[in-house]
């Protein structure tokens, strides 16, 4: 059994973990110390606020050894506010976090609350079917580097990209009830044995 | 509607575990936020000032709520006057991203509440106890706080309504099929809204901690009580050195559940908000409410 974590800093924790604990052969942990993160075999950084999750990163000692595990190949994913944390560059910020995803990131990209939307799409490389996308005061992508595989352009936009063992998406699959990205997420450990 | 509304609940969800500060300028704004703050409510008074001064308090100047919205990336809520229907309207059209419609500010309306389901932007709405929650979930809300009793820092109030909603969502657990009509009209909420915390054992929106938390070990308290968030009105900006109280009570509440962390965040805040015993107090704010 392969143990995935959810960083627990602040956000859409529960959400995360009930969908991992639905995939039947993966067990979620909720994960905001160093000795937990030692024991996940993956990573997800779910939604909530980046400048809240970001300073938490820095002050409890977890960013080096979450870019260091991540540098070493550990499968991590990031929904909405932890892609903004994988990012090397936020537009109209001059701070980033965790400098390992090659993009560009817009935050708030389509404006306030009332901007919140739901659509559906299909991801080619996750499923044939589509899925139900979810943005919540989200962010997007406006470039992304010679290593980042777009797996899911809206209206231009860049909202789902995949760079070798790094997966984000601006949109919320953990609120949907759907389990496909988690499994799709869950696949990639076989990728990184 | 029913899309919107379970995106407004979405929202509150991504705020769980973080803390929502009272601020009244842009500058207070600009430390919430960099303290760690996941929302700011923009209000021209904090509770503790409304006591102090009396009067009929109400929803802010817009001018001042698009300022803080301008200065900020966190998400925005405002107050409006219970059942000021039209301080909502006011509020939906400046954009900001949260109503709360609270009973800090003067009722408006003696009887009803706004009905929520009829604006696009999400509100959050203060609770005692199980049937008032329910009933502003029924009208719309999209969240709900206990209402404790704001501007005192003190936080008794908030603790007697987080167990009275504790209690009586495992009490509703408990009861066989056939008594829960009774159920529901005994506590006032609507069937359907009983129906569902007795299956799924948790209310169908967020719930937040409100009204006397003014030190990291009170938001602590309330995050091992069951409550997914806090707010805090006039604790951080109405005591010594804002700045700092500001970030140990954000980080209390990510790690309510570590002594060690709560120990080291609580020492050197300096003086806390002076707080005011309950029974001696002029007004109950959370008497209103309908």
């Amino acid at each position: 059994m392969t143990t995935i974590g959810v960083l627990s800093l602040q956000g859409a924790v529960a959400e995360h973990l009930e969908c991992l604990n639905s995939l039947g052969n993966v067990r979620g942990l909720a994960v905001n110390t160093r000795a937990q993160l030692e024991r996940v075999d993956a990573l997800i950084m779910p939604g909530g606020e980046s400048t809240t999750m970001g300073k938490l990163l820095m002050e409890y000692d977890l960013k080096q050894p979450l870019q260091d595990r991540i540098k070493e190949g550990m499968p991590v994913w990031g929904t909405c506010a932890g892609m903004i944390l994988l990012a090397n560059q936020i537009v109209n910020q001059d701070w980033t976090y965790l400098n390992v995803l090659d993009v560009a990131v817009r935050r708030n990209a389509y404006g306030s609350q009332l901007d919140s939307f739901e659509t559906r799409a299909v991801v080619d490389q996750v499923s044939p079917e589509p899925f139900p996308l979810v943005f919540i005061r989200a962010p997007y992508i406006e470039q992304v580097g010679p290593e980042v595989e777009v797996l899911l352009r809206l209206e231009g936009h860049v909202v789902a990209v995949k760079q070798q063992n790094i997966l984000a998406t601006a949109f919320h699959p953990e609120l949907t009830g759907d389990l496909r990205f988690h499994q799709f997420f869950a696949n990639m450990l076989q990728g990184a044995a | 509607m029913e899309e919107r509304y379970s995106l407004n609940k979405n929202l509150a969800q991504m705020l769980k575990g973080g803390v929502i500060m009272d601020v009244t300028n842009v500058e207070q704004a600009l430390i919430a936020e960099k303290a760690g703050a996941v929302a700011v409510m923009a209000l021209e008074r904090v509770p503790a000032d409304i006591r102090k001064q009396g009067g009929v308090a109400r929803m802010s100047d817009p001018t001042m709520i698009k300022q803080i919205k301008a200065a900020v990336t966190i998400p925005v809520m405002a107050k409006v006057r219970i059942g000021h229907f039209v301080e909502a309207q006011i509020l939906e059209a400046i954009g900001i991203d949260y109503i709360d419609e609270s009973e800090v500010l003067t009722p408006a309306d003696d009887m009803f509440h706004i009905d929520k389901r009829s604006f696009k932007i999400p509100f959050v709405c203060g609770a005692r106890n199980l049937g008032e929650a329910l009933r502003r979930i029924g009208e719309g809300a999209a969240m709900i706080r206990t209402k404790g009793e704001a501007g005192t820092g003190n936080v008794v109030e908030a603790v007697r309504h987080m167990r009275q909603i504790m209690a009586e969502i495992r009490q509703v657990q408990m009861l066989p099929s056939e008594e829960r009509m009774t159920f529901a009209k005994e506590i006032g909420a609507p069937f359907d809204l009983v129906e569902y915390v007795a299956e799924r054992k948790k209310l169908p929106v967020v719930n937040f901690a409100a009204g006397g938390i003014a030190t990291p070990a009170d938001a602590a308290l309330m995050m091992q009580l069951g409550c997914d968030g806090i707010f805090v009105g006039s604790g951080i900006f109405k005591s010594e050195d804002p700045a700092r109280r500001a970030q140990a009570i954000v980080k209390a509440t990510t790690y309510y559940n570590d002594p060690a962390v709560l120990a080291e965040v609580s020492a050197g805040l300096g003086e806390a908000m002076a707080g005011l015993e309950i029974d001696k107090l002029q007004d109950q704010y959370a008497q209103r409410g309908w």
